[in-house]
């Protein structure tokens, strides 16, 4: 048995050394990034016949089904949004490098929004079709929401901490919050951050739906996804993981490790204002934003884009444009922003940590992704929203944005490695 | 239904829930110690069995069960037409 190491509590900086991501638009990180740089939209209709009678059948899936990309023992096991966690976990793993880690030193933190919810009510299904005898014995291990987190930590052998924090669709940006918490009290030196989700389902489409939420354009799927566009009419369901690898300074250069980005600050506030609705003045989503800020230690001058939560409902983005302008104040004509969701779709809680791949990726790049759809401004907008076609932009320090039901909002200030 | 048409039956099983090579399922190999087949697992072999085998494994049989040899036995008292 290795004796527990405690390192000192450090306020160093926190490296992005790994990434890994299954998105509507790509099995992996980088075919993600370079369909989401040539504007590709993952959002499709629903065929199947039990989404025939619901007034929405639009989603964003991943391109393939992770069943298929896992040993078939290995993935009966899991939920869904578990087997896309697993497969992100690998290749952030790998693209960090396999490092050479004692297990006390390895964290984990994953969110989701939901949890397994398809392996819950398939289960009721079994229940009432069959009988309790016919029940998996694995349903309530494949249902909790800290499902995936327990999935990567097993992976990976981690066993400073698993956590999963559950905040709706900023599920995934506030496990990263909390992975730079566990960071900079000297808690671990690498944590494995970020979030997944997979409850594309009738009953959470019907949902959603009947909040009036969701968007209606079966016509054109791939235009059904417009944030910051006049004629957005709601979000698209989609499905997805994204998991970073985070480590401090000293241990990411110790081994030498690669640096995409610094994961400079984040800044966690809550609304207290409604369940659902997000608070109009965008007051609490700006006190984010510039908590961040104030975290990395970063002036608003030397933000270079924003990565909006955007995700195409009619007053969700007012809220956020409002935010983001009094953020910015005079720079906001000058600061190009996109919406990651125009072509995934909304990943709920898994969002937040593939929007923060994006963000590192841009930052590391110098590049950032258009916004699909985005074919006529909002006057209420009044952001540099960035069109179809990629933009080249030298990045200091770029902020991504994440709100949830239940008034949680989280903003991560990445800035670049140099 | 013989003794070894059983076998080979629970080993399919095994295989299908585990990924155990069906040649590892002999009579004497230990489910939990020697397959390492957890207790979930165990759970979910017996209900395949039910269905296979056309009976029915109370649990406080089923902890009995150390064996596929034992498993072999059970369900052929309990009555799988000859």
């Amino acid at each position: 048995m290795t004796e527990r190491t405690v390192a000192g509590a450090h306020t160093g900086r926190v490296f992005i050394t790994g990434l890994g991501a299954v998105t509507p638009v790509g099995d992996d990180v980088a075919t993600t990034w370079a369909a989401l740089l040539a504007g590709t939209s993952g959002v499709g209709l629903l065929t199947d016949d039990k989404f025939a009678d619901l007034p929405v059948r639009l989603a964003a899936q991943v391109i393939t089904d992770p069943a298929e990309r896992l040993d078939r023992v290995e993935a009966r096991t899991l939920d869904r949004g578990q087997r896309l966690a697993l497969l992100a976990a690998r290749e952030a793993w790998a693209d960090a490098g396999t490092p050479d880690v004692d297990p006390l030193r390895i964290a984990v933190v994953v969110g989701s929004g939901i949890g397994g919810a398809v392996t819950l009510l398939d289960q009721w299904d079994v229940l009432r079709e069959h009988g309790a005898r016919r029940v998996s014995p694995y349903v309530v291990p494949m249902l909790m929401p800290n499902g995936p987190a327990a999935t990567v930590a097993l992976e990976l052998s981690a066993r400073a901490q698993v956590r999963a924090p559950v905040s709706a669709c900023a599920s995934g940006a506030d496990a990263i919050a909390l992975a730079v918490d566990l960071l900079r009290q000297g808690l671990a030196d690498v944590v494995v951050a970020g979030g997944a989700e997979a409850c594309i389902h009738p009953l959470p489409l019907a949902g959603f739906a009947q909040m009036r939420a969701l968007s209606t354009r079966h016509d054109d799927p791939e235009a059904a996804s417009r944030p910051f566009d006049a004629g957005r009419d709601g979000f698209v369901m989609g499905e997805g993981a994204g998991l970073l690898v985070l480590e401090t300074e000293e241990h990411a250069r110790g081994r030498g490790a690669r640096c995409y980005a610094e994961l400079a600050g984040a800044g966690v506030t809550a609304d207290a204002h409604h369940m659902t609705a997000p608070e109009p003045t965008g007051a609490g989503a700006a006190h984010a934003m510039r908590l961040a800020l104030t975290a990395a230690g970063a002036d608003v001058d030397q933000v270079g884009y924003v990565n909006g939560h955007a995700t195409s409902t009619p007053v969700g983005d007012i809220a956020e444009a409002q935010a983001i302008r009094s953020v910015l104040g005079s720079r906001t004509g000058d600061v190009p922003v996109s919406a990651t969701k125009s072509m995934t779709g909304h990943l709920l809680g898994a969002a937040g940590a593939v929007e923060a791949i994006v963000t590192a990726l841009s930052v590391h790049a110098g590049r950032v992704h258009p916004t699909r759809n985005y074919d006529k401004p909002d006057e209420a907008i009044d952001l540099d929203v960035v069109p179809e076609g990629e933009r080249a932009v030298a990045i200091e320090v770029a902020l991504t944005n994440s709100f949830g039901f239940g008034g949680h909002n989280v903003s991560l200030a990445i800035r670049s490695c140099q | 239904m013989t003794d070894a048409e059983l076998m080979t039956g629970l080993a399919d099983i095994v295989n299908e829930i585990t990924g155990i090579p069906t040649a590892d399922v002999t009579p004497d190999v230990r489910f939990s110690d020697d397959l390492d087949v957890d207790s979930l697992s165990m759970v979910e072999i017996a209900l395949a069995a039910e269905e296979k085998f056309g009976v029915r494994i109370p649990d406080s049989e089923l902890v009995k069960l150390k064996t596929p040899g034992d498993a072999v036995a059970f369900i052929k008292k309990a009555g799988i037409p000859a």
